[in-house]
C-alpha cells in the first residue's frame, strides 16, 4: 500500500498524490476542529484511484457475515459513481486512527453517522474528478455528469475516465461540502449486487483466523481453570509432553498453553495435563443464580426509567396483573472457535485475528509486548461468526503471550469445550412486572423490576443493558417505572447479538400479551394503542399483521403469536405460526416486517432478518448454559442445542420502503421471535411461558 | 508415527502421522488445505465434512489410518473454480453469511445430490441435519439445494 504514508494529515478528507500518480483519499470526520483530539477518530473509508482507472476501497470494519465487506464499499462507490466492476476491496489492518473506529459492534458500521461520512468520502472524490474534467475541457462543472468511473460533458458527449483525471484531481482543493445524491439518484445503494466474498466462502479460499499460516508457526491450545475465579498451582507437564508432537507446556496469565506440531496434538496434550486447580470461592449453580435474582427482586432497585407516577396509577387501577419472567445465560457458540495467531519478535509483532475489535487487539498486544503501535501489525481475517464474542480480548492475549513465551509464531485455538466453558455469556436475567388496567381495559400503569448480571461484571447502580428493551421500547407508557438490580458474580458476561433486548423483549412482549388477554383485547389492537404516537412502529406492526393475515383462520392445531421491538434505530415485528408436534413447539412460518431506514442491500437485510430469526429461535427453544458449582457444564453442541435444518422455518421478510437514516440490520430481528413463539404457544395451550428456553 | 499415504483431491501425500490422528487435522495442519473447518471435534456440526470415496463424512471422526487408500475430496477439490452445481446454486442464492460452515454445507449437499438427484424437503432435512449454521442460512441452503437439483 504505497500511498498510506501520504494520509497522515489530520484534515477532513486528506488528499494526496499517490506514488506513481493517482488520487488518494482518506475520510475524516467533517465539521470538527482540526487538531482536536477527536478528529482523527472517524470513520472507515479510504479510497484510491489509480491512473489505470482501478479503484481501491479499504474496508476497516470486521465482517462476520453481516455483509459490510460489500455494503460499506457500495456506499462509497455509489456517491463516487464508480464502475463497481473495477472496484477492489481490501480488508484494512488495524490502525490507531487512520480509519476511525474499527470496533464492529452494536450494528454501528452503517448507522450512527457512518453512513453520511462514507457518502461524503465518495462524493468528495467525485466532485474533484468532475472539477478536473471541467477545467480540462473549459466548461462549467454543472454541465458535467458522472457514470461508471467516467466524467461526461452532457452537451458534447465528451468523456474522461477517472483514471485519466486522478492526478489532476489530486492537486485540487478539497471541497468543503460536496453534494450528496438524492436517494432517487442511487445506482448501487438499494440494489442486490453479488456479495464480493461469496465465491471465496464457497471454495474454501476465504481465510478465517484459524486458517492463518506463517512460516515456522506452531499450534497451541490453552486450558483455563474450570471454575470461574479459580487459579492453579502449576502442573506437571510430563504427561502432555509425552504426547507425540507436543513441544512446550507454558503458563500464561489465563491458564496453561500446550504447544505442538499440529492442533490435534495440542488438544491431546491439553487433555493429558494434570493440573492442581484452586477452585476459589465461586460455587454457584444455575438454581443459585435464579435464587439470587429472585431475592434481589424482593426489594426496590435503582430507578432506570420513570414516566408519570406508576405507583399511584397502579394502586388506583381497576385490575392488576403480575408476572415473573426469566432468561438463562447463553453462549455465542460461534462456528469458528476462539483463536488467534501471533508472531512476537523482539522488535515487532504480527497478529492475525478474527476480531471485532482491531484496535483493541493492537492495544493489548502493545501492552503485552511493550512495542509501539507502528511495530504491532494486526491483520483482520474473516470471522467465523461474531455476535459480540470477538470484541473481547482473551483469545488475543492467549496467542500474544504464548508466542512471546516460546519465541515462535503460534496459532492458539480452543477446543469447542474450552470455547463454550470460557465464553463471555449473554447476561441472565429475571424480571417482575406489574400492570394496572383501568375500567375500560386500557393500561394505566406498568412497573418492572429487573435483576441481571451486568456485562463484564461492571459494578453499576443501573445495569443499562440489563433493562434495555424494557426501559427503552417502542411503547409510550404514560405511567411507567423500571428498576434495575445488577447481580454481580464471577461469571464472565459479555455482548451477545442484540444484547439487552435478546432477553428483555421476550419479557416485555410476553407480558404485553398477558395484558391483552387479561383485558380481553386483541394483541395487535392493544399494541397499536400502546405504541401511541410511534407511527413508525405502528406501520411496522400493521405491515406484519397484514402480510401474515392476522385474524384469518389457520389449520387446526396452529396458532399465531406476535411481537415487536425497536432497537438501534430499526423496528421489527414478527408473527410466528406455531403448532405442537411430539410435545415440542414447531414453528412453521415466520412473517417479519421491518423498518431499517434506507436499505443499502436488500439481500443482506433479508439474510440478516432470516438469520436473526434462527438465532432467536435457538434461544427460545433450546439454548441454555448450565452452571454447576461455579463451572459451566455445557461443553459442546450435544448439550447446547442450536437450531438445525429441520427446525428452521420459512421466514418471509417485508421491508418498509424508507429513505431515512439507516438503522441496525444485524440485530433487531433477533429479539421478537422468542415472544412471538411463546405467545402463539399460549394460544395453543393456555399456559403462559415465562422462562427460556421453552419447555412444554 | 507411521508413514501414511493420503490421496486428497487426486494428489497422493505420504506423511508421517499418528495413525489415530483425525483426518481433519492431517488435511488442515499437515497437508495444508484449510478450506475444511474445525467446529466441534465430535461430529456434531459438520464443518469438517469431506468426501471419502464419494460419501460425506465428518473428518474430525475419521482416523487417518482408515482414510488411507481411499479417495478424499475436500472443498478445494470439488471443482477447480467454484463451478460445481452446488457451488453455483449456493452463490446464486447468496447463501453464505460468515461463511465458516459453508465448506461443510457444500460438501454435504454435493454428496446428497450425487445420490439423490431430486431431494424432497424431508430428504434435505435428513441429509443436512448434522451441519450446523450459526448464522441461520438454512432457508437459503434449502433453496440452493433445490436449485442445484433443477439446474444440475
Amino acid at each position: 500500500m504505497p500511498s498510506i504514508s501520504k494520509l497522515t494529515r489530520r484534515d477532513f478528507l486528506a488528499l494526496g498524490a499517490v506514488a506513481g500518480g493517482g488520487l488518494a483519499l482518506g475520510a475524516w470526520l467533517p465539521g470538527q476542529q482540526r487538531g482536536s483530539a477527536a478528529d482523527a477518530l472517524q470513520p472507515g473509508a479510504f479510497v484510491r484511484i489509480d491512473p489505470d482507472g482501478s479503484i481501491t476501497i479499504w474496508m476497516a470494519r470486521a465482517d462476520m457475515g453481516q455483509g459490510v465487506r460489500t455494503s460499506l464499499p457500495m456506499i462509497v462507490a455509489d456517491e463516487l459513481d464508480a464502475d463497481w466492476n473495477r472496484v477492489e476491496i481490501i480488508q484494512a489492518d488495524a490502525h490507531p486512527n487512520k480509519y476511525g473506529g474499527q470496533m464492529t459492534v452494536g450494528s454501528s458500521s452503517v448507522r450512527r453517522g457512518a453512513w453520511t461520512r462514507l457518502r461524503q468520502a465518495g462524493a468528495t472524490a467525485r466532485e474533484m474528478l468532475v472539477t478536473a474534467a471541467a477545467t480540462q475541457w473549459g466548461v462549467a462543472t454543472s454541465s458535467c455528469r458522472t457514470e461508471a468511473s467516467e466524467v461526461i460533458h452532457v452537451s458534447s458527449g465528451r468523456r474522461l475516465g477517472y483514471g485519466a483525471l486522478a492526478d489532476a484531481a489530486s492537486k485540487l482543493p478539497v471541497p468543503a461540502s460536496p453534494r450528496l445524491k438524492e436517494p432517487s439518484e442511487f445506482r448501487l445503494i438499494g440494489t442486490r449486487v453479488p456479495l464480493v466474498d461469496t465465491l471465496a466462502k464457497l471454495t474454501g479460499a476465504a481465510g478465517f483466523g484459524i486458517d492463518a499460516r506463517t512460516p515456522g508457526m506452531r499450534f497451541a491450545t490453552v486450558l483455563r481453570p474450570p471454575v470461574f475465579g479459580g487459579t492453579f498451582d502449576g502442573c506437571d507437564p510430563a504427561p502432555a509432553l509425552a504426547i507425540p508432537g507436543v513441544s512446550d507446556v507454558v503458563e500464561i496469565s489465563s491458564g496453561i498453553a500446550v504447544v505442538a506440531d499440529n492442533t490435534w496434538a495440542a488438544f491431546e496434550g491439553m487433555r493429558a495435563l494434570e493440573v492442581n486447580w484452586h477452585h476459589g470461592d465461586f460455587t454457584m449453580s444455575s438454581a443459585d443464580l435464579s435464587a439470587a435474582f429472585a431475592k434481589a427482586l424482593e426489594s426496590p432497585g435503582a430507578e432506570a426509567r420513570k414516566n408519570g407516577d406508576a405507583v399511584a396509577a397502579l394502586s388506583g387501577s381497576a385490575k392488576r396483573i403480575e408476572a415473573i419472567y426469566e432468561a438463562p445465560l447463553l453462549s455465542h457458540a460461534t462456528m469458528e472457535p476462539m483463536n488467534c495467531t501471533a508472531d512476537v519478535r523482539a522488535d515487532r509483532c504480527e497478529i492475525w485475528a478474527p476480531t471485532q475489535n482491531p484496535q483493541g487487539t493492537q492495544s493489548i498486544a502493545m501492552k503485552i509486548t511493550g512495542l509501539p503501535a507502528e511495530r504491532v501489525q494486526v491483520h483482520i481475517t474473516y470471522l467465523g461468526c461474531g455476535w459480540g464474542r470477538r470484541s473481547a480480548m482473551d483469545f488475543v492475549e492467549d496467542a500474544v503471550e504464548t508466542s512471546k513465551k516460546i519465541g515462535n509464531p503460534v496459532q492458539v485455538v480452543r477446543t469447542r469445550e474450552e470455547d463454550m466453558r470460557h465464553d463471555y455469556y449473554r447476561q441472565a436475567g429475571m424480571c417482575r412486572f406489574e400492570a394496572g388496567l383501568d375500567a375500560g381495559g386500557r393500561v394505566a400503569a406498568l412497573t418492572c423490576r429487573v435483576a441481571s448480571t451486568p456485562i463484564y461484571g461492571r459494578a453499576l447502580a443501573v445495569d443499562g443493558n440489563g433493562v434495555d428493551g424494557i426501559a427503552r421500547s417502542p411503547y409510550r407508557f404514560a405511567n411507567f417505572r423500571v428498576e434495575s438490580h445488577p447481580v454481580v458474580t464471577e461469571i464472565p458476561i459479555g455482548y451477545w447479538r442484540s444484547v439487552g433486548p435478546s432477553q428483555n423483549t421476550f419479557f416485555l412482549e410476553c407480558f404485553v400479551d398477558e395484558i391483552a388477554h387479561a383485558a380481553g383485547r386483541d394483541p395487535v389492537d392493544l399494541r397499536r394503542e400502546l405504541l401511541g404516537d410511534n407511527t413508525r412502529a405502528r406501520g411496522v406492526l400493521d405491515l406484519a399483521a397484514e402480510k401474515v393475515g392476522w385474524g384469518t383462520s389457520l389449520p387446526a392445531g396452529r396458532a399465531r403469536g406476535i411481537a415487536i421491538v425497536e432497537d438501534k434505530d430499526s423496528i421489527v415485528a414478527q408473527v410466528a405460526e406455531v403448532s405442537i408436534e411430539n410435545g415440542e413447539p414447531k414453528v412453521h412460518r415466520v412473517v417479519a416486517a421491518g423498518d431499517f431506514g434506507q436499505v443499502i442491500h436488500p439481500g443482506i437485510v433479508e439474510a440478516q432478518v432470516s438469520g436473526s430469526v434462527i438465532a432467536g429461535l435457538g434461544a427460545a427453544l433450546g439454548e441454555e448454559i448450565v452452571l454447576e458449582r461455579g463451572r459451566v457444564v455445557s461443553g459442546n453442541f450435544r448439550d447446547y442445542q442450536m437450531i438445525r435444518m429441520a427446525q428452521a422455518p420459512v421466514v418471509e421478510v417485508h421491508i418498509v420502503p424508507s429513505t431515512g437514516d439507516p438503522g441496525s440490520v444485524g440485530e433487531p430481528a433477533l429479539p421478537p421471535i422468542a415472544p412471538a413463539v411463546a405467545n402463539a404457544l399460549f394460544t395453543l395451550t393456555g399456559t403462559r411461558i415465562r422462562k427460556l428456553p421453552i419447555r412444554l | 508415527m507411521a508413514s501414511i499415504t493420503l490421496t486428497v483431491n487426486g494428489h497422493a501425500h505420504t506423511v508421517d502421522l499418528q495413525p489415530e490422528m483425525p483426518l481433519l487435522w492431517a488435511i488442515r495442519d499437515v497437508i495444508g488445505l484449510t478450506g475444511t473447518k474445525f467446529g466441534c471435534g465430535i461430529s456434531q456440526c459438520g464443518a469438517c465434512t469431506v468426501h471419502l470415496d464419494g460419501q460425506a463424512v465428518r473428518s474430525c471422526r475419521v482416523q487417518v489410518a482408515d482414510a488411507e487408500g481411499r479417495a478424499i475430496t475436500t472443498i478445494e477439490g470439488l471443482s477447480p473454480d467454484g463451478s460445481h452445481p452446488v457451488q453455483r446454486a449456493f452463490a446464486a442464492e447468496e447463501v453464505p453469511q460468515c461463511g465458516y460452515c459453508q465448506s461443510g454445507q457444500v460438501m454435504a449437499a454435493a454428496a446428497l445430490l450425487a445420490s439423490n438427484g431430486a431431494p424432497t424437503d424431508e430428504d434435505i432435512d435428513r441429509a443436512m441435519e448434522r451441519n450446523l449454521c450459526r448464522c441461520g442460512t438454512y432457508d437459503r441452503i434449502r433453496r440452493a439445494i433445490h436449485r442445484a437439483a433443477k439446474e444440475g
